[in-house]
C-alpha cells in the first residue's frame, strides 16, 4: 500500500475490540493503558481463536493420527505460515516457535554460538540493547572466552555508525542489535548495518521485540540472518515468540533443547535430529498460543502496518511535544521522526517509581525503572526513567490525561 | 492526598536529616532494588559500649526507599547494636506509617535489608532475610 492509499485507523472501532480498555482500574477511574511496550492488550479475535481451538480442535500436534490431532496440527502450522508471511520470510520453515524473544536469542547463543564461536573471537552488540541481548552473550563469553564489543550511541540517541564501521574491521563473528530501542524508541538502520556486517563476514541477529509489533518489515529486504520477536507485544498471547532464521543457517545449527518432537530417530546411544524448524522445538509446544499468535498477525494485517505506524508516529510526536511543556520533565530519545511509539522521561524532583505510582491513581499505566536496559541508563546517568508507550488503541485524549496526571505529581512533589 | 505520599514521606525525601557518609565507620553496606533502581548505602559508628553513636545513609531512589532509610537511620542512633539487630519489618512500617502493596514493600524494606546485612555481615544474611 502506498502512502496515498493509506487509510487511517478507526480508533473507536479498534478500542471496542479490546474489552480491558473499558475497565475502571479504581472506582470511577478509567484505564489509560500506556504500557504496550512492556506487553500489549489482546483483541477479542485473538482470545476467540484460542478458545475455539480449546473447545473444538485441541489435541497434541505432530503426533496423533486422529481427527483432532490433524486439526490441531493444521491450525498450529497455519499460524507458523502467517507469522512467516508477516515478516516476509521465504518459508514457514524459517520460523521457530519459542517462548519469547529472550528464548529466541538464547537459542541463537546456545546453538549457533556454541558451534561457531571460540576463544579469541569477538562479537558486536550495542549499548542500546535490552538485557536479553546482552546477558546470553555474557554467559556464553564466560564459558568460551570470546570478546564482546559494544557500539555506542551519541547525543542524538543514534548508534555511532563510524565507530560501528571501525569495530567491523576487527572481524566480529556476529553482530547483534535492536531494531527499536525499548527505552529511547530509536529505530536503527537495519538494512545498512546488516549489509556492512555481511561485508565484514559477520552473521546478523536483530532483536525485533519492539520493532515487529509496530513497523512494517521484511526480513528478505533487510537481509538479516536472525530476527527474534514475541507475540505478547503485538496483540498476541504471552508464552510464545519466534526466531526467524535463514534456512541454510538453521539447517547447519545443532539442536537447542533435547526431547520429543525435535528428533527423527532415537537409539539408546544416539539420535538423529528432526528437520527444521522442528529440531529446535523440543516437547509439546504452546499450541493455543501459536493459534493466538496467528490471529494477532491477522488482526494487524487487516489494519495494515503502515496505518499502525502512522498512528503511533502521530501519537508519539504529540506526546513528546506535550511532555516537554511540563516544567521539570526531560524526554530522552531521538526526534519523533526517528523513533517508535515510546517516550521515556524523568521528572526533576520525583523518582520514576513515584511518578508511576501517582499516575496509577489517575488510572494511567506506565512503566518505571530501567526497563531491562541498565547499561543504557548508566550511560545516560539516570537511575530510572518513566516510560509511556503507545499502540494502535491509544488516543490523543489519553495523552492529555497523562499530562494532567503529571501536573498532579508535580503538586505532590512541589 | 494519597496515603503513600503523606507529608512525612515527601518531607523526608526532600529534606533528609540523616543523609551522608561516615568515614571512617564501623559498619557499612550497600545494595540495590533492581525493580526501581533504588540504591541505599548505610554507614554506622559504634561506641565502646556497643551503641550506635552515628548513622548515615546515602544513595538514590524513590521517595519510599529514601524516606524509609532516613527514618531508619534516625531511629538507630543511640540504640545498642544488639537491639538494632532485632529490628523487623513491623517496626519500620510503623515508622513509615503507610500501607504498602507487595511491589512498593521492596522499596520500603531496602534500607532495613542493607542495615541488617551490614550489622550481621554477609554470612548470616540469608537466614536474617528469611526472617524479614
Amino acid at each position: 500500500m502506498t502512502s496515498s492509499q493509506l487509510r487511517s485507523l478507526d480508533i473507536p472501532a479498534i478500542r471496542s475490540e479490546f474489552p480491558v480498555l473499558e475497565r475502571e482500574v479504581h472506582p470511577g477511574v478509567k484505564l489509560v493503558y500506556l504500557d504496550s511496550a512492556a506487553s500489549s492488550q489482546k483483541p477479542r479475535s485473538v482470545l476467540a481463536a484460542m478458545l475455539n481451538l480449546y473447545e473444538q480442535h485441541y489435541a497434541n500436534v505432530h503426533r496423533g493420527i486422529h481427527r483432532l490431532a490433524e486439526e490441531a496440527t493444521e491450525a498450529f502450522e497455519a499460524a507458523r505460515a502467517k507469522v512467516a508471511g508477516f515478516i516476509g520470510a521465504s518459508s514457514p520453515r524459517e520460523i521457530v516457535f519459542t517462548k519469547n524473544t529472550t528464548e529466541a536469542i538464547n537459542l541463537v547463543a546456545h546453538s549457533w554460538g556454541r558451534a561457531n564461536l571460540k576463544a579469541g573471537d569477538s562479537i558486536l552488540l550495542t549499548e542500546m540493547e535490552h538485557h536479553s541481548n546482552i546477558v546470553p552473550w555474557l554467559m556464553l563469553a564466560k564459558e568460551i572466552g570470546f570478546e564482546i564489543h559494544y557500539v555506542s550511541f551519541g547525543p542524538d540517541y543514534q548508534l555511532d555508525q563510524q565507530q560501528y564501521r571501525r569495530l567491523l574491521e576487527t572481524r566480529p563473528k556476529l553482530v547483534g542489535f535492536t531494531m527499536m530501542s525499548n527505552v529511547l524508541g530509536t529505530i536503527t538502520p537495519v538494512a545498512e548495518m546488516t549489509a556492512a556486517a555481511h561485508a565484514a563476514g559477520a552473521v546478523v541477529l536483530v532483536d525485533g521485540a519492539q520493532a515487529v509489533p509496530h513497523l512494517q518489515l521484511n526480513v528478505a529486504q533487510l537481509g538479516v540472518d536472525f530476527l527474534a520477536f514475541s507475540a505478547h507485544k503485538m496483540c498476541g498471547p504471552s508464552g510464545i515468540g519466534a526466531l526467524y532464521g535463514r534456512r541454510e543457517l538453521l539447517e547447519r545449527m545443532p539442536p537447542f533443547l533435547g526431547g520429543g518432537e525435535m528428533i527423527k530417530r532415537v537409539r539408546l546411544d544416539s539420535f538423529e535430529p528432526n528437520e527444521v524448524p522442528h529440531k529446535f522445538e523440543a516437547g509439546t509446544p504452546p499450541i493455543a498460543e501459536a493459534v493466538g499468535f496467528g490471529a494477532a498477525v491477522d488482526f494487524l494485517t487487516e489494519l495494515g502496518m503502515p496505518a499502525v505506524m502512522e498512528h503511533e508516529r502521530m501519537m508519539v510526536t504529540r506526546a513528546v511535544e506535550q511532555l516537554e511543556e511540563v516544567p521539570g520533565v526531560s524526554v530522552y530519545g531521538p526526534a519523533p521522526e526517528h523513533k517508535g511509539g515510546v517516550a521515556a522521561f524523568t521528572f526533576e524532583t520525583a523518582h520514576a517509581h513515584d511518578v508511576a505510582q501517582l499516575l496509577d491513581r489517575e488510572g494511567i499505566a506506565v512503566r518505571a525503572g530501567h526497563h531491562c536496559a541498565m547499561p543504557l541508563h548508566e550511560k545516560l546517568g539516570l537511575p530510572a526513567t518513566t516510560r509511556a508507550s503507545f499502540y494502535l488503541y491509544n488516543t490523543p485524549e489519553e495523552i492529555d490525561r497523562l499530562i494532567e496526571g503529571l501536573y498532579k505529581v508535580r503538586e505532590v512533589f512541589a | 492526598m494519597d496515603d503513600l505520599y503523606r507529608e512525612q514521606i515527601i518531607d523526608r525525601y526532600k529534606n533528609p536529616r540523616m543523609r551522608g557518609k561516615l568515614d571512617p565507620h564501623d559498619y557499612s553496606y550497600e545494595d540495590d532494588n533492581p525493580l526501581c533502581g533504588d540504591h541505599v548505602r548505610i554507614d554506622l559508628r559504634v561506641d565502646g559500649e556497643g551503641r550506635v553513636s552515628e548513622a548515615a545513609f546515602s544513595g538514590e531512589g524513590c521517595a519510599i526507599s529514601q524516606a524509609s532509610a532516613d527514618l531508619l537511620m534516625e531511629s538507630v542512633v543511640g540504640k545498642p547494636l544488639e537491639e538494632v539487630k532485632g529490628y523487623g519489618k513491623e517496626a519500620l512500617l510503623e515508622m513509615l506509617g503507610i500501607e504498602l502493596g507487595p511491589v512498593r514493600m521492596k522499596c520500603a524494606l531496602l534500607s532495613l535489608k542493607v542495615l541488617k546485612a551490614g550489622v550481621y555481615g554477609l554470612e548470616h544474611l540469608e537466614e536474617e532475610l528469611a526472617a524479614i
